[in-house]
């Protein structure tokens, strides 16, 4: 599904990312967790293909297929998905407006027919529930003025419609209070299927009580620097990084 | 509303009655202007008296004026003596005889903005001389206005069937030395649209499917008047989406709105003028005088306005609020792309006691475009109580384009309550990722993120037109960011 091989990026003329590699297998959730600055949004960002992000080395392949040549839009109607750390606001466009074209986008490349109002309304309903989202949401501007939560539960709504192959979600456990957590997990283990895998992207251990991952990774430095299964978070909890900095340098 | 739509498209499929343009015999005058040449215009439409020497007052207004020069917009001296100020339409000899004619681009446009295919032609100025249906859409959609008793014809016609109204209202918004523009256009203007509706009519349908269609005749220096008596409600939409075949460099028109007594007028203009080439070559100078005075009470009038044609736009639609507690609204965007240049805005005139207005205006400048927002709020000594709400942001898309904001506030009575906010910003890279990040192609997601922009704006056009603006201005964007 994915396999990300030594992969180097840099930010200006800065590395970031140094000889990077992880593989996902397919319906496979793993998580990444790693101190702050240690490189997490900028692998999630590399995925999805923000400009400003040099890859000077490794690659990335996707069901197979090179990564790094699509264009973001095309990875995203390949599958790829980032729920973002911090989605922004589009103001004026109106939420169902944005889902609908995206899906469309998406549709149209997998060769399906595209939904007009109507059908995309009873299509985009059933995911609301998914999210707990009411459908106010639908019409207002896309995250505009929406809480810190609202707006990641906003972004796993856009998942839920675009049900992509592989979804990195970047920090979206960060800034949510217990209750929108839960939701927010409980979303995200409806859409786990054999055919979808995750990569979450966190901070803390706690959203990994939630959404069980099949293996944990810590990013340090720019690398992989351990990798276990559900138990490495807990571990990681009590010790915090600076035990596997230690450990790295070594 | 699709389908309205739909019943739109019919009718203007379907009729085009003969004698729907109403075709000039064939003399021209030379060009260039004097006192004869208005006496011929004059003369040839069989105007009253007082109609020709309120011609010729403006004309001598004019020749002791000198054209404006404080825009923000640059183009060569126009030489008046170089237009002819009267001619009949071009022979059918030189018009396409058919669509295959017709400059590819241009149906590819029509095509992008979904324009039936009988009206492409007639923007596109073709040779269509099969005998329509005998049944008139003008005539049916007169039909349903008549019996509410509302008049709405050619100004000509006006001129000749209601002189009396026409008299009685010509040039008390918009004076004939009002400025150079304005005087040109009194002198020599040959026709335009009458609109007025009686005391406490509410006007049965938007005066807009007929004005489309009208509009494709509509001369170089028009002229329009629109009165609402008391109580009354009116909406008038002008304009295309499409752009339209017009050899007249120059347009220079004038508009006037009266209100009484709690009316309510609404006007909303689309204009896709030819902007020119991407080099700015060729385009339309639209040097425009639109001006609304609300002169009863509690009476208001909006103007809404989507401008994104022309090579140069001079245009600043504006209300007098002369009536206690009346309404004066401005909703503009105005997009420049390639070498289009545009220097628009409004002025809000309060004289009358707790009289307000709303400014929202959005400017996007793309390619080497420039917009200029210029707006004037006037608050007079008479108007206690008065209130102003301006917003006025600026998008750039690109970095050879420029905007700039232009506000004049005058505020003479301490009551009254300003408030001006503006904001200029790029088209955030941030915006464009998420969108490309949901699978949204880079045009669509400009043109979704520009919509958003503007939405404040669009929500104010009648329903049909909104959904066009919003095509029209990805249309109008192409080729903007790459
Ligand atoms: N666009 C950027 N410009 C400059 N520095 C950046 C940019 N993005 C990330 N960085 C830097 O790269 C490092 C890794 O950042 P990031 O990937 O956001 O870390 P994390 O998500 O793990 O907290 C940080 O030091 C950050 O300052
Ligand atoms: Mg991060």
């Amino acid at each position: 599904m994915l396999d990300i091989n030594d992969l180097q990026v840099c930010v200006g003329d800065r590395q970031i990312l140094r000889g990077l590699t992880l593989t996902i297998g397919e319906g496979e959730v793993h998580a990444i967790m790693g101190p702050n600055g240690s490189g997490k949004s900028t692998l999630a960002h590399v995925l999805a293909g923000r400009p400003g992000y040099e890859v000077t080395g490794g690659s990335i392949r996707f069901k197979g297929e090179d990564l790094l040549v699509l264009a973001p839009e095309e990875r995203a109607r390949q599958g790829v998905f980032l729920a973002f750390q911090y989605p922004v606001e589009v103001p004026g466009v109106n939420n169902t407006y944005m889902l609908k074209a995206a899906l469309n986008a998406v549709r149209k490349h997998r060769g399906e027919q595209e939904l007009d109002a109507m059908e995309f309304l009873q299509f985009v309903k059933k995911r609301l529930e998914i999210v707990q989202m009411n459908e106010s949401f639908l019409s207002r501007g896309v995250n505009e003025g929406f809480s810190g939560g609202e707006k990641k539960r906003n972004e796993i709504l856009q998942m839920a419609v675009l049900e992509p192959v592989l979804a990195v979600l970047d920090e979206t456990d960060s800034g949510l209070d217990i209750d929108a957590l839960r939701i927010v997990a409980d979303g995200v283990n409806q859409l786990r299927s054999a055919a979808r895998s995750f990569l979450l992207v966190t901070h803390y251990q706690r959203l990994l009580e939630y959404i069980v991952p099949d293996q944990v990774h810590v990013l340090a430095d720019g690398r992989i620097v351990k990798s276990g299964g559900p138990e490495l978070a807990l571990e990681l909890e009590m010790r915090g990084y600076d035990w596997l900095r230690g450990q790295d340098a070594a | 509303m699709a389908s309205d739509n739909q019943h739109i498209e019919d009718l203007v499929r379907k009729d085009y009655a003969a004698g729907f343009f109403t075709e000039l015999e064939t003399d021209t005058v030379a060009p260039g202007l004097s006192e004869e040449v208005i006496r011929f215009i004059s003369a040839k439409k069989q105007e009253p008296e007082w109609l020709l020497e309120w011609r010729l007052a403006a004309y001598r207004e004019w020749l002791r004026m000198t054209p404006p020069n404080w825009a923000r917009v640059k183009h060569a001296p126009i030489d008046f003596q170089a237009i002819s100020y009267y001619s009949a339409p071009k022979s059918r000899k030189d018009a396409p005889k058919s669509l295959d004619e017709v400059d590819p681009k241009l149906l590819e446009t029509y095509a992008k903005l979904g324009i039936p295919l009988r009206e492409q032609e007639m923007l596109a100025g073709v040779a269509v001389d099969a005998v329509f249906d005998s049944v008139s859409v003008a005539t049916t959609f007169k039909d349903r206005l008549a019996k509410a008793g509302v008049i709405f014809c050619s100004f000509s016609e006006a001129v000749r069937e209601y002189p009396e109204l026409v008299r009685q209202y010509l040039g008390t918004v918009v004076p004939v030395g009002d400025n150079y523009y304005a005087a040109l256009n009194s002198a020599v203007f040959t026709d335009g649209s009458f609109c007025f509706v009686p005391k406490g009519v509410r006007c049965p349908m938007e005066l807009s499917t007929y004005f489309r269609i009208n509009a494709a005749n509509t001369g170089q220096f028009e002229r329009t008047l629109i009165i609402a008596e008391a109580g009354s409600h009116v909406s008038y939409l002008e304009g295309c989406t499409a752009p339209r075949r017009d050899e007249n460099q120059l347009h220079a028109a004038v508009v006037e709105l009266v209100a009484l007594d709690d009316a309510r007028i609404k006007y909303s203009t689309v204009q896709n003028w030819y902007p020119g080439d991407a080099e700015g070559r060729g385009g339309i100078y639209n040097f425009v005088t639109k001006r609304g005075e609300c002169r009863g009470a509690r009476s208001s009038i909006s103007w809404t306005q989507v401008e994104t044609g022309s090579a140069i736009t001079w245009k600043y639609p504006s209300c007098v609020l002369r009536g206690d507690d009346s309404v004066g609204e401005f909703y503009s965007v105005a997009l420049t792309n390639h070498r289009q240049q545009a220097d628009t805005g409004t002025k809000m005139i309060h004289l009358g006691r707790n009289t307000r207005s709303t400014i929202i205006s959005k400017g996007i400048s793309a390619g080497h475009g420039q917009n200029a927002y210029r707006g004037l709020v006037r608050i007079a000594a008479t108007a206690a109580g008065a209130r102003n709400h301006t917003q006025c942001d600026s998008l750039l898309l690109g970095s050879r384009c420029g905007a700039h904001t232009l506000p004049c506030i005058e505020v003479r009575n301490p009551s009254a309550k300003v408030e001006h906010e503006a904001t200029t910003s790029r088209i955030s890279e941030d915006q464009l990722f998420y969108c490309q990040s949901r699978g949204i192609g880079t045009e669509d997601a400009v043109n979704m993120i520009v919509n958003g922009f503007c939405r404040e704006v669009f929500r104010e056009l009648p329903m049909e037109f909104a959904v066009e603006a919003q095509k029209l201005l990805g249309v109008s964007l192409e080729g903007a960011v790459g």
